[in-house]
């Protein structure tokens, strides 16, 4: 049985109509039409899916859009400001680190949690974080510098 | 919600209109006045991709879409004794629930090799190959855990899974073949009633006379190798949409494909609809490696539903569904045999192998002769006799991933050159320098057909150079053993571990460029490439703005659009590079003589007057006497204000479909430095570097990332990936909870060393290079880590190279000595 649920994301306000089983990241593709989340399992290994959810990295293809009501949602399209780029979006292109660009949002999602934190985490933090996402294309070694860049640059603006 | 439109032609303009969404500022700028293939040009397919507005096949939504679940078999062979589809077809949203027998109704069944061998390797090579086909849907039998057996379509993917649910199958149980060897027995059950056994192929070459050669040869090493079973997993499963057109009878399939040619041609003959009536496109494809390189009973199946229902229909492969329907690769038993001299050089190579195909064998012998042809590797092998023989087991069907046989070979060749060493007491690194084509035995006929059907000739480079440099990488050899036995002396075991190999590439029959002037001066170029990542709108663009002496940005591309090229191949084997490249400078050169003709006539100038000069058509040595490709485009037209020379055809678009004489040899040496700790049997790579060749580099930055991206997916493969079966044929490793994906934290870092040697075979001398970092790191960190063991004795001779197998081997060999 659907019902009716209030999704805030990137901060605009999403009124749809869904069922108790439906995941967030389904409420966030097709009902919200923000299809640059992916998935990638859909069981929580690969972190495609993942997506701001208070501050936290969550995967949106473990969490039921029901239990995501009421609570500030970040996504990969609200990470640019408007026509410029986010610094870890810039340091993904100077970096090479995206290929098939399939995995990359989560990624992206992933590391702005962690460098926008208060206390931005060492270089062994960052590895064993940017471990819980899978990427087939890279290899990771351009992932992981991008997001060190950003990290730094973010902190220089 | 983001829609990609049903007409290919405002899908590309989006592309475009995304290109300039965001502006994005380059660390890179490229070096005006040099040519643009050689820089590291930033991707610009980056944009859309990074902020979200990538278009992949799930993000695809036509105005009344319906939705597919499939019903996969839940055991590894059986009758299937009846389907009740009753039960899902009263589910709530189903349209439609089909089972194979509904097809056979309704379907020719699937014909066709896939892969056509050419008259030229079927005259030369001795085979025999039966090749069943696989149906839409199972009819009669299912051959593996996961075969599709019934398809349910449904207003949501939500109601279509439930419908699937209900779905009653009645199966009566047939005995498993999980073993190949088993599987050839004489009483073993036959997979496939038209074939008299399991066995579905097998092949033969030699060079020279192995067996006098073998007997006589002062040493010999027989040893069995395994190569283990795994697969490309790309992150974005498969996925395909359909739609039927009323109107002009027609079918547009959208696919996460790699040959949207190919699928046309499939699609065709499975529907009984003439190719002009299909229109294939390949939208953004989250990774292929070759497990999206042929045409999947999916890939036609939905569009026959599509025009069943008259909606348009969508299938998106779940995670499960991929592991254990999307094709797996490698899974190969050799017992190989080497005659050597008391120096280490190979006198005498033998090999017989199986592949074990799986249920069906899509692409025919592609990867066995693959294997085969690539045995010899970067060695002057004098006497060499490969066999092999395809066999069908109830798994997975076996297809092309990364590297497609030739890994398999190098665990052969590469484990071999150490067996040699170690039997001498010589370094492998100098048995390999002793037994390597020398630069100046360049160009180097290995007197063995390639699977063009062209005796190989390994064009150019500098096989011990590259060697060199890849050990030089690592710290060098000398340093590395007094590295090695200082670590030793503190009860640390190091190991250095090579890998060598060459890898034909650019593989024909053809790849095809349309290239155009627009009215608006720019460039425009079709082609029958479909690129899942690799950049290649960026190298296409760098070439063809070399081409015309323009910038990349003044170039547009489609790719992946059978709308956009009457005939296309697609891309698989590292081909795209090279045969897209050649045919973009031929059609380029082509249309360059009636641009300068037509300029000639607007400049009252001879055509030899002119130049290509900052996207003009500029008098040579005369400044500001020019006229601008958009005028030219514009004098092209037909019409009555025409300013073409008399009689010259109207239009600016020259289509050139390049065939390759054959391939053209890249190579590479891997050097891994690794770690074993004793206790837990796990290894750690301490450093790894890769000195490669794949002649001119067109984008250093993507080329890295293309041997990096490859070289990872081998050491993942070598240390953590596999695709098991137990005895019954029940999937092991069906999720990523089981099987193993490398993380960030599992990587080495890992030097690249360019070596370039200019292919002769194509006009800008490139060679491929998509797959070659994948083919090494198995066997180089299985001699790495025989190395770092040696004082054991350990072989590692099968992979994975998993804790528990170095473990058990090290407490055998404890044992053994006590």
């Amino acid at each position: 049985m659907k019902q009716p649920i209030t999704l805030q994301v990137n901060q605009n306000t999403y009124d749809i109509e869904a069922e108790p089983r439906r995941t967030l990241a389904d409420a966030l593709r097709e009902d919200c039409g923000l299809t640059g989340t992916h998935l990638g399992c859909e069981h929580g290994v690969c972190g495609a899916c993942t997506v701001i959810v208070d501050g936290d990295p969550m995967r949106a293809c473990l969490m039921f859009a029901v239990q995501a009501e009421g609570r500030a949602i970040r996504t990969v399209e609200g990470l640019a400001a408007g026509a410029t780029l986010h610094p870890l979006q810039q340091a993904f292109i100077d970096h090479h680190a995206l290929q098939c660009g399939f995995c990359t949002a989560g990624f992206l999602m992933l590391a702005t949690s962690l460098i926008e934190r208060a206390d931005p985490p060492d270089d062994q933090e960052l590895l064993d974080a940017l471990s819980s996402n899978l990427c087939r294309c890279t290899g990771y070694k351009n992932i992981v510098n991008a997001v060190r860049a950003a990290s730094v640059a973010l902190r220089q603006r | 919600m983001t829609s990609l439109d049903g007409g290919m032609g405002h899908y590309t303009d989006r592309l475009l209109h995304c290109e300039n969404a965001v502006s994005a500022s380059f660390a890179f700028h490229p070096v005006d006045g040099q040519p643009f293939v050689g820089q590291s040009i930033p991707r610009r397919e980056d944009a859309r991709l990074l902020i979200g507005r990538g278009q992949y096949i799930n993000d695809l939504a036509l105005p009344g879409m319906l939705h597919v679940a499939f019903v996969r078999s839940p055991v590894a062979h059986a009758r299937i004794v009846n389907v009740d589809l009753s039960a899902a077809e009263r589910a709530p949203g189903v349209h439609l629930a089909v089972c194979g027998a509904d097809l056979l109704r309704a379907l020719p069944p699937v014909q066709d090799q896939q892969l056509p061998l050419p008259a030229k390797w079927k005259t030369t090579v001795s085979h025999k190959i039966f090749d069943p086909r696989q149906p839409l849907l199972a009819i009669d039998r299912v051959r593996h855990v996961g075969e599709a057996v019934a398809v349910v379509i449904a207003e949501s993917r939500y109601l279509a899974e439930d419908a699937a649910e209900r779905v009653v199958l009645e199966l009566e149980s047939l005995p498993a073949q999980v073993d190949p060897e088993a599987a050839l027995a004489a009483d073993a059950v036959v997979i496939h009633q038209n074939a008299s056994s399991n066995q579905l192929a097998e092949f033969a070459i030699a060079k020279g006379d192995v067996e006098s050669a073998m007997a006589s040869a002062p040493h010999r090493i027989k040893r069995r190798f395994y190569h283990h079973r795994y697969a490309a997993v790309p992150m974005e499963c498969r996925g395909v949409a359909a739609q039927f057109d009323e109107r002009t009878g027609s079918y547009t399939i959208w696919s996460s494909t790699q040959v949207v040619h190919w699928l046309r041609r499939e699609a065709s003959q499975t529907l009984g609809v003439p190719e002009a009536r299909i229109h294939c496109i390949a939208p953004d494809v989250g990774g292929g490696f070759g497990g999206k390189g042929h045409v999947y009973p999916e890939d036609l199946l939905i569009p026959f539903l599509a025009h069943q229902v008259r909606r348009p229909v969508k299938w998106i492969e779940d995670r499960r569904e991929h592991q254990q329907s999307a094709c797996h690769s490698r899974d190969q038993i050799h017992d190989a045999e080497v005659g050597f001299d008391n120096e280490g050089r190979v006198l005498a190579l033998r090999d017989a192998f199986i592949m074990d195909c799986g249920a069906w064998n899509p692409v025919g012998v592609g990867i066995p002769y693959n294997t085969a042809s690539h045995l010899c590797g970067p060695y002057d092998v004098p006497n060499a006799a490969i066999s092999a023989r395809v066999v069908a087991t109830n798994k997975v069907p076996n297809a092309p991933y990364r590297g497609a046989g030739r890994p398999e070979a190098a665990l052969v060749t590469e484990r071999l050159m150490d067996l040699i060493a170690h039997t001498l007491g010589l370094e492998p690194m100098e048995v390999r320098r002793r037994n390597m084509v020398s630069a100046q035995q360049m160009p180097y006929p290995v007197h063995l057909p390639y699977r063009d059907g062209v005796s190989i000739v390994y064009d150019g480079g500098d096989y011990p150079g590259a060697l060199q440099k890849a050990v030089d990488a690592i710290g060098g050899l000398p340093a590395f053993r007094a590295e090695q036995a200082a670590a030793r002396a503190q009860g640390r075991y190091l190991g250095l571990g090579l890998g060598s190999y060459t890898e034909g590439t650019g593989v024909g029959p053809f790849e095809g460029a349309s290239v155009r002037i627009d009215p608006s001066g720019r460039l425009y170029v079709a082609a029958g490439s479909c690129p899942q990542g690799q950049g290649m709108e960026t190298i296409f663009a760098q070439i063809t703005a070399d081409q015309w002496q323009v910038k990349p940005e003044q170039v547009m591309l489609t790719l992946a659009d059978t709308g956009a090229i009457s005939m296309g191949f697609g891309t698989v084997a590292s081909r795209s590079t090279v045969n897209l490249s050649a045919a973009i400078h031929e059609a380029s050169t082509r249309l360059r003589k009636k641009v300068f003709a037509i300029a000639a006539n607007l400049l009252e100038c001879a055509d030899e007057d002119l130049e290509l000069r900052n996207g003009t058509v500029a008098i040579k040595g005369v400044p500001g006497k020019s006229v601008s490709l958009a005028d030219v485009a514009r004098a092209s037209r037909p019409g009555w204000d025409s300013k073409r020379p008399a009689g010259m055809d109207a239009g600016l678009e020259e289509t050139y479909y390049w065939e390759p004489s054959t391939v053209t040899w890249s190579y590479a040496s891997h050097a891994a430095v690794v770690e074993v700790d004793l206790a837990l049997g796990r290894v750690k790579i301490l450093r790894y570097a890769i000195a490669h060749d794949c002649g001119v580099v067109v984008n250093p930055m993507l080329a890295e990332g293309q041997i990096i991206g490859g070289a990872v997916q081998g050491i993942g493969g070598g240390l953590m990936e596999e695709m098991a079966y137990d005895s019954e044929g029940q999937l092991l490793s069906g999720s990523f909870m089981d099987y193993l994906l490398p993380t960030a934290s599992d990587v080495p870092s890992i030097t690249v060393i360019h070596q370039e040697t200019p292919s002769t075979l194509n006009p800008l001398g490139v060679k491929g290079l998509g797959e070659g970092g994948a083919i090494s790191p198995p066997v180089a960190l299985a001699n790495a880590v025989c190395d770092a063991l040696s004082e054991y004795g350990i072989e590692i001779n099968s992979t994975p190279i998993r804790p528990e197998a170095i473990w058990q081997a090290v407490k055998t060999a404890r044992a053994s000595h006590a």
